[in-house]
């Protein structure tokens, strides 16, 4: 104790600003990147504890050896068939919603500017259904769909609120009363569904892993692999651009440019991933909060965000088959796990008037 | 000193929609000055200092930064040389005093290059001129009003441009709090030559802290030159609509404005009993 505090009072006048600032900075910096690495070890852990759960219990080594490529017996199917795909799609889904969500909020300086609050997720997912149920299309060409009705539900969300610019409460309502019709949507296409069934309900309204193979993982993968890098090379402009318009365009970002490449990059994510595993509740609005609760209020969120939405992904699924008696799909989890904070977010905002 | 940058506005025309803001204005900016634009309400200041750091493309005519257009320089390029501080700035929830002042760092970096020593040494030196570093770790939302316009002068400051434009600096501040960041302004001015163009509410305090003063009257440049040359009864009169006189302010030496309502004024002047 003794030894801290002569440390720091014989530390202190020697101390010029720049040495205190580059301080400061590094030591967020290091909290940043071991909530990274603590995230990353979570996300492999889970990983491999959902390989090794379920009717039969498979210890990690069987995993391990299965994962490699090898046969063993009875494993190489339920680990390399059932569990294996279900586990990498829900990494890959939460990692697209991480990302996309936080690239949301952090752009409309909003929380609850949420690409599933906002109606993105229910148009794609609304689309995805109708694209699979109704026409019966393939995944890829589900995919195409999922997204170009994101990026319109994005541009008819925007241009509803817009009125000599965008106030974000404004566009925050406006997306949710736009999300509730596109969920009725679902609804409606999937009760005409000739192959009407719980499964499909479950997916397209809450998200779902049930059954999942991996014609329906690649294509996320292939959408992470192209547009997580555009986000991440926009994350100083990001950054920037959360001053407000005009200070930023003082600072050198070209805004608008910016705000396409971000809205472009962040929809195709979501609606990838919603093609696949549905709009899986709340994962894009709850990870950005709980990445900045975790990192502190400096620095990019975009890396600890995209990993909190693997994490969310993967607890809410292994919970949902084998936590609760009944299976349930992993959107009624982590629906039960974000309602409260949307309720909280609500409820703050009322007391405190505008600023949401 | 710094290398003097000449910024010079040629016809502009300046709108939003179908409104004209801004027509045919010439302006020169006097290098290494400050220079304070003034003018009523809705008269286009703050379109014109949007425009010449090329937030608003013109209708007509250029804004010239050493005889090259703004509009067509990159954008980083130019925040290199002259800076913006817009009227209401967003500070992000939680963000700190260090952190948002880094920001101003921003036309310095590239896309992948890492943060270096130099932009620690510049927001530190911002944090010192503006006498902000105590706050260094403190969230921007718990500052005083006071506090926060001087953090956000610091964060142009990081930025280390030649031109300094700012829109209206002083706004929402009490009066100790105004002379306080013009002081500061000032400083800078003859620190380290960085020419200011500042728009600024208070008529007397525009008088007091410019070399040069502009005033506004429907978008173009009624009367322009040292405070002495351009705050005159006249002036003032044909800029605000307002009544009133002129004296020396004592302790600076440089011209005071006194309103004359139609209240509360014992000293008859020849104006005072003309009808409204």
């Amino acid at each position: 104790m003794t030894t801290v505090s002569l440390e720091a009072a014989s530390d202190r006048p020697v101390l010029t600003t720049a040495q205190s600032v580059a301080r400061a900075r590094s030591g967020r910096a290091v909290r940043r990147r071991t909530v990274i690495a603590v995230l990353a070890v979570l996300v492999v852990v889970l990983f491999v504890t959902s390989l090794m759960v379920g009717k039969t219990f498979y210890p990690a080594s069987d995993v391990l050896r299965v994962v490699l490529g090898e046969d063993v017996a009875g494993a190489s199917f339920t680990v390399g068939r059932l569990r294996l795909p279900r586990a990498t799609l829900a990494i890959l889904a939460g990692l697209c919603f991480g990302l996309g969500g936080v690239t949301f909020q952090t752009m409309l300086r909003n929380p609850l500017a949420s690409p599933d609050i906002i109606g993105i997720s229910s148009g794609a997912s609304a689309a995805a259904a109708f694209a699979i149920v109704t026409l019966s299309l393939g995944s890829r060409a589900v995919s195409v769909v999922a997204i170009v009705a994101g990026l319109a539900v994005a541009i008819l969300v925007y241009l509803l609120a817009y009125k000599g610019g965008v106030a974000g409460t404004r566009l925050i309502l406006i997306g949710i009363g736009v999300a509730a019709m596109l969920d009725s949507m679902t609804a409606y296409v999937l009760s005409r569904a000739a192959e009407w069934d719980l499964q499909a309900a479950q997916r397209w309204l809450t998200g779902s892993l049930n059954g999942v193979s991996w014609s329906q993982a690649l294509p996320v993968l292939a959408a992470l692999v192209v547009l997580a890098p555009v986000l991440l090379a926009q994350s100083r402009n990001l950054s920037v651009t959360q001053l407000g318009d005009d200070t930023a365009a003082a600072l050198g970002v070209r805004v608008n440019r910016t705000r396409l490449v971000l809205i472009v990059a962040a929809v195709g994510l979501i609606a990838f991933a919603t093609a696949a595993a549905g709009p899986i509740a709340f994962v894009a609005f709850l990870s950005g909060p709980i990445a900045a609760r975790l990192v502190g209020p400096s620095g990019s969120l975009l890396v600890p965000a995209a990993l909190v939405g693997a994490v969310l992904v993967l607890v809410g699924d292994l919970v949902g088959q084998y936590g609760l008696g009944t299976r349930l799909p992993v959107g009624v989890v982590t629906g039960v796990l974000g309602a409260p904070y949307l309720v909280y977010l609500i409820v703050r905002t009322n007391r405190s008037g505008s600023s949401l | 000193m710094t290398t003097d940058h000449t910024l010079v506005a040629r016809d502009l025309t300046l709108g939003y929609g179908d409104r004209t803001v801004i027509d045919g204005l010439d302006l020169v900016v006097p290098p290494g000055q400050v220079t304070a634009i003034v003018g009523a309400n809705a008269c286009g200041k703050s379109t014109l200092l949007r425009s010449m750091s090329r937030l608003l493309a013109p209708r007509g005519g250029q804004v010239l930064l050493d005889g090259k257009q703004v509009h067509k320089t990159p954008a980083k390029q130019l925040a290199r040389t002259l800076g913006l501080l817009p009227q209401s700035p967003i500070a992000p929830e939680g963000i700190t005093v260090a952190d948002l002042v880094g920001r101003g760092r921003h036309p310095h970096q590239g896309m992948l290059s890492r943060w270096s020593a130099a932009d620690d040494e510049a927001v530190a030196a911002a944090l010192d001129a503006t006498d902000t570093a105590a706050l260094a770790d403190r969230p921007v939302d718990e500052l005083s009003g006071g506090q926060r316009q001087r953090v956000w002068i610091a964060m142009a400051l990081a930025q280390r441009t030649d031109l300094l434009l700012l829109d209206e600096p002083t706004t929402f501040l009490d009066v100790s709090h105004q002379v306080e960041v013009l002081d500061l302004l000032t400083d800078l001015n003859r620190a380290r030559g960085t020419t200011i163009v500042m728009v600024l509410h208070d008529l007397n305090l525009a008088a007091r802290y410019s070399d040069h003063l502009v005033a506004l009257v429907d978008g173009r440049v009624h009367a322009s030159g040292s405070p002495a040359q351009v705050l005159t009864e006249d002036t003032v009169r044909a800029v605000f609509g307002l009544e009133n006189q002129v004296i020396l302010d004592p302790t600076s030496g440089k011209p005071l404005m006194l309103p004359i309502g139609r209240h509360h004024v014992t000293v008859p002047t020849a104006r005072t009993s003309s009808p409204g």
